[in-house]
């Protein structure tokens, strides 16, 4: 295989260029389908090879159907992008297949009554860009997320992948490339926002023949999944960050830690680093200079707490995930005893393009003190999940009303809960704070790796900081005391809290041990466990109030609700009867039925069937 | 006290050859124990007493170095699977969505309880992951690799009829 050098990237470039901005007038067109890890769940595979062969079947030349990673906006997926037009194809069913062929690609119009409603302009098909998703975003880490296919390494560079890495070897010493980071003032995306020079810094200056650096991809936060996106849509560009950080810092060797639990990045990592080695942008020197890089995937097996860095290092090496004591630091003492650099996928993401466009451009978006862009996975009771990337500074109320179209059924909003189990709830009076690392870790709460879950007013706010608790209980070590009992004990609390058996002391109790177990755990993990409740126990105590009296206002917590059948509303249709698990609703047909509340297991199956409203919770 | 299955059986001709095989294929990487223990399992299903025992022997690590590690990932199991394993997920954005409620419903429906959570025709098998990454079609299960989304407690028997 052909090892390119940096003439032959150019070369790339400018002859194929063309292939990603189709010619409508020659009947050239571009068709994405989303294969990213939530449309493949609807089956998005299966329309891509029925595209190949419906295309292939009619001897159509100029088509182009090209597999995507992730467009971002997953709750109406499948989706299929067609270019020149841009059409939008929203929840994309597979038998549309033929018809957009023959009515679009051969007819050359747009097959309106399948697009994404909003792209739609009276007459006219309005880019996809300019809808409301998709209008306020900036997409910078994203930017090659559902434009390119990731399996290929030529549409990479076409989208001047591996120029960065290119300048970088042949035109800049590592101490230069340092610099460009610093001036852009990057901070590491992982959550605690630290700034990623300094990092490179101490590897650089470290002492020691063998250095490494690594990639963070064990993305454990539940509901975040911006590193998995960019992994299966864009996996080159990791590659080509690592390398540049490898060059910067003095190290032949990375290692990518990713999560098993996303089979299709760690596959699409897989080939598009045998597709670099093979073309010789890994491996002995890179690009034909002294450079010599090399990169390994090592899976992670469930353990969140893996995702704090002495941890992940461990478990690179084999052992027990249990975090280490700092110092010494993973940038004197890191993977194999060596100076290692950590940094995240989305920090890496960013890379490539400061070195492209500039510390100053960077700097042109965000805020002064944490510039360039946030990707946040919105999820949630939201209408439009999925993921989203802004400049930093944005605030809530832009991101959820007006980017992800508000909360469904008219709901109030009641908190958004930021850095999963280890962040804060941000309340509805914060709703117009710019979002960046110091504005929320001013009101308790922290970026986290950037999952956004939106609670609405049926959401009990208890009850979540008891689920956030159970995950963390269950995802300590166990090494340190304060985070494996203290948490337990915690969990117990509020599981009173729950059962309407909790008092008065309770709360008390509740905000001493969340200190303590603050303030002396090892890791991450136990110092930011207390979280969740400390920042709810802030901002919603009158909740934690009402469950000492019985009362769970969001009607969540099953031992303080109760189901029954409104007789005057019931029509005895018996549908509720059929549908209970538990068999415990009874009653003659056309007269009222009844739930016998010893037997229910308050599932509520009854109170989504039921067309008249006649279930009510008390 | 955790359990562990296979301490009395022999481990069969053939499983010890691949087994081999997968650490074989290894032997240039550094310290790749766990990427070992994520083959094997997929090849056995589990990772009872015997098949970490001679693991050891063949690595020549301390058989607790192994058990330390495989008890401590959430993802190696030391217990068989049922045939078709259903995993709720009760990551953050399909629990608010009431994924619990899914998970109660067919704890209920398959009969299944804390110390046994493998239905005794071993045809279902009953977990909870954290988060599958399909966020945007909250709540979400998944059997063996499907994943269904957007699920009612009302929909989980025709979903189940599909694997009988």
């Amino acid at each position: 295989m052909e090892k390119y050098t940096v003439e032959d990237l150019k070369n790339i470039k400018a002859q194929d260029e063309h292939l990603l901005t189709p010619d409508k007038d020659k009947k050239e067109y571009r068709i994405l389908v989303c294969n990213g890890t939530g449309c493949t769940s609807s089956k998005s595979p299966l329309i891509l090879k029925k595209f190949e062969e419906e295309i292939e079947k009619r001897g159509l030349t100029n088509v182009q159907v090209v597999k995507t990673g992730c467009f971002g906006l997953c709750a109406l997926g499948p989706i299929v992008i067609v270019y020149p037009e841009g059409a939008f194809y929203s929840e994309f069913n597979i038998d549309n297949v033929e018809r957009v062929i023959d009515e679009h690609i051969v007819g050359g119009n747009v097959c309106k009554d399948l697009l994404y409603g909003e792209t739609i302009d009276g007459d006219n098909v309005k880019p996809f860009a300019d809808t409301t998703f998709y209008g306020k975003q900036k997409r910078v880490v994203l930017r090659d997320c559902g434009v390119i296919n990731p399996e290929k390494i030529s549409e990479y560079i076409l989208r001047d992948g591996y120029t960065a890495l290119a300048r970088c070897i042949t035109n800049m010493k590592p101490e230069e490339v340092i610099d460009a980071i610093k001036d852009s003032g990057l901070r590491g995306r992982g959550g605690a926002g630290f700034p990623t020079f300094r990092k490179w810094e101490m590897v650089r200056a470290a002492v020691g023949d063998q250095k490494y650096v690594a990639c963070n991809a064990d993305e454990g936060d539940p509901g975040a999944f911006m590193d998995r996106s960019v992994l299966e849509g864009n996996p080159h560009c990791i590659i080509e960050a690592m390398a540049i950080a490898g060059y910067a810092v003095g190290a032949n060797k990375g290692y990518v830690y990713i999560r098993a639990e996303y089979p299709i990045a760690v596959k699409r990592l897989q080939i598009a680093i045998e597709q670099a080695k093979e073309h010789g942008l890994l491996g002995d020197n890179i690009l034909g200079t002294n450079f010599s890089f090399d990169l390994e995937i090592r899976l992670g097996a469930g353990a969140f707490v893996c995702g704090e860095e002495t941890a992940l290092m461990n478990s690179i090496a084999g052992l027990r995930g249990e975090p280490n004591v700092k110092p010494p630091f993973p940038a004197n003492k890191g993977i194999f005893g060596c100076p290692t650099s950590l940094n995240n996928v989305e920090t890496y993401a960013n890379i490539p393009q400061i070195i492209l466009n500039g510390a100053d451009w960077f700097k042109s978006m965000g805020t002064e003190k944490s510039p360039g862009t946030k990707v946040f996975a919105v999820t949630g009771k939201i209408n439009h999940v999925g993921l989203v990337e802004v400049p930093m500074g944005t605030t809530l109320r832009e991101i959820i009303y007006d980017i992800c179209g508000g909360i469904p059924n008219n709901k109030k909003f009641k908190a958004a809960q930021t850095g999963g189990p280890s962040g804060g709830c941000i309340p509805e009076e914060y709703l117009d704070l710019p979002i960046d690392f110091d504005t929320l870790s001013s009101i308790g709460c922290m970026m986290g790796s950037g999952g956004l879950i939106v609670m609405d007013e049926t959401t009990c706010m208890v009850d979540m900081a008891k689920f956030f608790l159970e995950f963390t209980v269950d995802e300590s070590c166990g090494k340190c005391v304060p985070c494996r009992i203290g948490n337990k004990r915690m969990l117990e609390i509020l599981t009173k809290f729950t059962q309407g058996k909790a008092t008065e002391e309770d709360i008390e109790k509740l905000d001493e041990l969340a200190h303590f177990i603050g303030d002396a755990s090892l890791c991450g993990l136990g110092k930011c466990a207390p979280n969740p409740v400390l920042s709810t126990l802030k901002s919603f105590r009158n909740e934690y109030e009402n469950h000492i009296k019985g009362i769970c206002d969001a009607k969540v917590c099953k031992a303080l609700k109760k189901y029954q059948i409104n007789k005057d509303v019931c029509k005895g249709c018996s549908s509720c009867a059929r549908s209970c698990p538990v068999g415990c609703i009874s009653g003659e047909i056309k007269s009222p039925f009844e739930i016998d509340s010893t037997k229910c297991i308050k599932c509520g199956t009854c109170f989504d069937k039921c067309k008249f409203g006649a279930i009510e919770i008390i | 006290m955790l359990k562990c299955s296979g301490k009395c059986e022999v481990l069969a001709e053939d499983a010890k050859q691949k087994i081999r095989e997968i650490i074989e294929s290894f032997k240039d990487v550094k310290d790749p124990l766990i990427e070992i223990l994520h083959k094997v399992q997929d090849y056995y299903g589990f990772l009872p007493y015997n098949v970490q025992a001679f693991i050891a022997d063949e690595m020549n690590i301390p058989l607790s170095d192994i058990y330390g590690v495989v008890t401590f990932y959430a993802r190696f199991t030391t217990e068989p699977v049922g045939k078709n394993r259903i995993s709720v997920c009760l990551g953050t954005a399909c629990y608010v969505k009431s994924s619990q409620a899914l998970y109660d419903a067919l704890k209920q429906k398959l009969k299944l309880t804390d110390d046994c959570m493998v239905t005794p025709d071993k045809k279902f098998s009953l977990d909870s992951a954290r988060c599958v990454g399909a966020c945007g079609l909250a709540p979400v299960i998944m059997i063996n690799n499907d994943v269904y989304g957007k699920v009612t407690p009302a929909m989980l028997d025709d979903i189940l009829a599909k694997y009988e």
